[in-house]
């Protein structure tokens, strides 16, 4: 595992942190709420909730319109917020942080504009076998509507990429890697930093898909180096309906908007309208005002925790949870790489993952059954799908012990 | 087990789940149709033997979970012998009730199906229970290709 413990686990304020989350203090059927569905979204401290609440009690307008007193107000929170994401991802300029709805939208961005104003028939476009959907999908659009084809780096029998096989698809048609930084489906840690040098050996820009990564770790966008870097806030402990986009000055500047409105433009005339300056170029429309002042809460509330302690804190709870699963027989976990997240995906030999869903509901415990979205990888490890349970900053050793606890009785159950 | 999950997981549906009836391939079937839940990834192939609009064997084979595989040996224990018309008052009889439509619960209608009817507490089981029956109206209905419930 890639997270090294700097902090003793018993340092760190578990119970202060548990007690910042409303959505915890809950009972589910009759149990206390474990939540261990992180992966897919998390839950929010009261300090994002009250930012949002207070946003519209007190700050709400639109935003860069109105020069009255809360057009300014609110304005100068939208654009705190942006410094925030700046100074989490270590981008150089705020220029160079566009708000988006998600991970999901920042990609489709990246794709429509940049792939759709740069890529020609035969050029290639290289992404991985562990990636969600939503960076599979949007690159086949683009590859349809220009010709480009879309290559897989192969990944081997612990859910690791195969980096030889990355190197020798890297080519002279190669035009972008976009890569995830951790899988959701398996937790894997992706070696970033190498597959960015490498691929600026042959000047290849690269995208990271940081929805998984950015809740666990701290990203120094400048330190990889990476060209273009996606998340989303509501995996961050933050709101839905915002994410960010990271992408180099340049390469923005040199890139097309993507849809068209208010916001992105400078002047309009039927004739010809000039578009405006970075970011606003690619942020049409009344944005998601009030979730991007919420995503800055989100960040500072993580950050002020440190990342040291939250690393320490996931890694144990991982560490234990895997020891633990293997006492149990019958169970097989999807994804052992060597650099691996909080992140368990498993199966039973004679449980659907779809009934384990449903049983461990009933003890109070959420997780996620299905295909996670990512189709490819169920079918390269053969399975219709699998259970997963993914931890986060207010998770607890109690919470893995009735986990394991559960499973052992689903099994005794079926049989 | 949790008392409050019987209502789903009945003995029945174990049993079946356990030892599906009719697991098997029908090699002279007169249709077959493969059923896919994309969301979980349940998969069923469909085997039905027919003399003229009666159903004389129907047999299944596949992949998922308990509910799905419960149903799917169950569907083709309570439909082997029935003519279309009446494979097809219970397929609605059985939608109908398991996705909360009818909530008169006509359970001597549906016989040994009446075990399902738990699911409609579950919404996002549902799909597992009418997987096979939706394959089996296809099917009946002479399409050969595939059916989804997504
Ligand atoms: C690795 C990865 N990429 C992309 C996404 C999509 O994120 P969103 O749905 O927030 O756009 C997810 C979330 O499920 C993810 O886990």
């Amino acid at each position: 595992m890639s997270t090294v413990p700097t902090q003793s686990p018993q340092t760190y304020p578990i119970d202060r942190i548990r007690a910042d989350f409303p959505a915890l203090q809950q009972q589910i059927r009759g149990k206390p709420l474990v939540y261990l569905d992180n992966a897919a979204s998390a839950q929010k401290p009261n300090q994002v909730i009250d930012t949002l609440a207070d946003f519209y009690r007190h700050d709400f307008s639109n935003i860069h319109r109105s020069v009255h007193t809360l057009g300014e107000r609110a304005t100068a929170k939208y654009e705190a917020a942006r410094d925030t994401v700046r100074r989490f991802l270590n981008a150089r300029q705020t220029e160079e942080i566009v708000f988006v709805r998600g991970t999901t939208e920042a990609i489709n961005l990246v794709a429509q504009s940049f792939g759709g104003s740069q890529f020609k028939e035969g050029d290639e476009i290289l992404i991985s076998a562990m990636e969600h959907h939503s960076n599979i999908v949007p690159w086949q659009m683009v590859c349809q509507q220009t010709g480009a084809r879309l290559r897989v780096v192969p990944i081997n029998d612990h859910g690791e990429l195969i980096l030889e096989e990355y190197q020798r698809l890297l080519g002279s048609r190669t035009r972008l890697v976009s890569i995830t930084h951790m899988s959701n489906a398996l937790g894997t840690l992706n070696p970033v930093k190498e597959i960015i040098d490498l691929a600026h050996t042959r000047e290849i820009p690269v995208l990271l898909d940081g929805a998984q990564a950015v809740p666990h770790l701290p990203v120094d966008v400048q330190a990889l180096d990476c060209d273009f870097y996606a998340f989303s806030g509501h995996k961050l402990y933050g709101p839905t309906g915002i994410g960010v986009l990271y992408g180099k000055r340049e390469l923005l500047e040199a890139m097309p908007p993507w849809q068209g409105g208010g916001e992105m433009i400078r002047t309009v005339t039927f004739e010809k309208t000039e578009y405006n300056e970075l970011p606003y170029k690619f942020e049409a429309g009344t944005p998601a005002i009030a979730e991007a002042v919420g995503l800055g809460a989100a960040i500072d509330y993580v950050e002020a925790i440190g990342w040291d302690h939250i690393a320490a804190h996931e890694h144990a709870l991982i560490e234990y949870a895997t020891e633990m699963v293997h006492t149990i027989p019958g169970l097989g976990i999807i994804g052992t790489a060597a650099e691996k997240g909080a992140i368990l995906s498993f199966a039973l030999d004679r449980v659907h993952p779809h009934d384990i869903g449903t049983f461990l509901d009933h003890y109070g415990i959420a997780v996620r059954a299905g295909h996670h979205c990512a189709m490819p990888v169920m079918d390269f490890f053969k399975v219709p799908a699998t259970a997963r349970a993914s931890f986060g900053i207010y998770n607890t050793l109690e919470e893995v012990d009735q986990l394991i606890h559960a499973i052992k009785e689903i099994i005794k159950v079926f049989g | 087990m949790l008392d409050d999950l019987r209502d789903l997981y009945q003995e029945v549906v174990f049993d079946h789940n356990r030892n599906p009836r009719n697991f098997r391939v029908i090699e002279d079937a007169d249709r077959t149709i493969e059923g896919f839940n994309p969301l979980c990834g349940d998969r069923i192939t469909l085997y039905i033997k027919l003399d003229g609009d009666r159903i004389t064997d129907v047999s299944f084979q596949g992949q998922g979970c308990a509910i799905s595989t419960a149903s799917a040996s169950l569907m083709t224990e309570i439909v082997k012998g029935k003519t279309i018309q009446e494979a097809e008052k219970l397929f609605q009889a059985f939608h109908k009730i398991v996705t909360g439509q009818d909530d008169d619960l006509k359970l001597e209608e549906l016989g040994k199906l009446a075990v399902l009817t738990g699911v409609r507490q579950y919404p996002s089981r549902i799909k597992c229970a009418t997987l096979a029956w939706h394959s089996l109206e296809s099917a009946l209905k002479g399409e050969q290709s595939s059916v989804s419930t997504e």
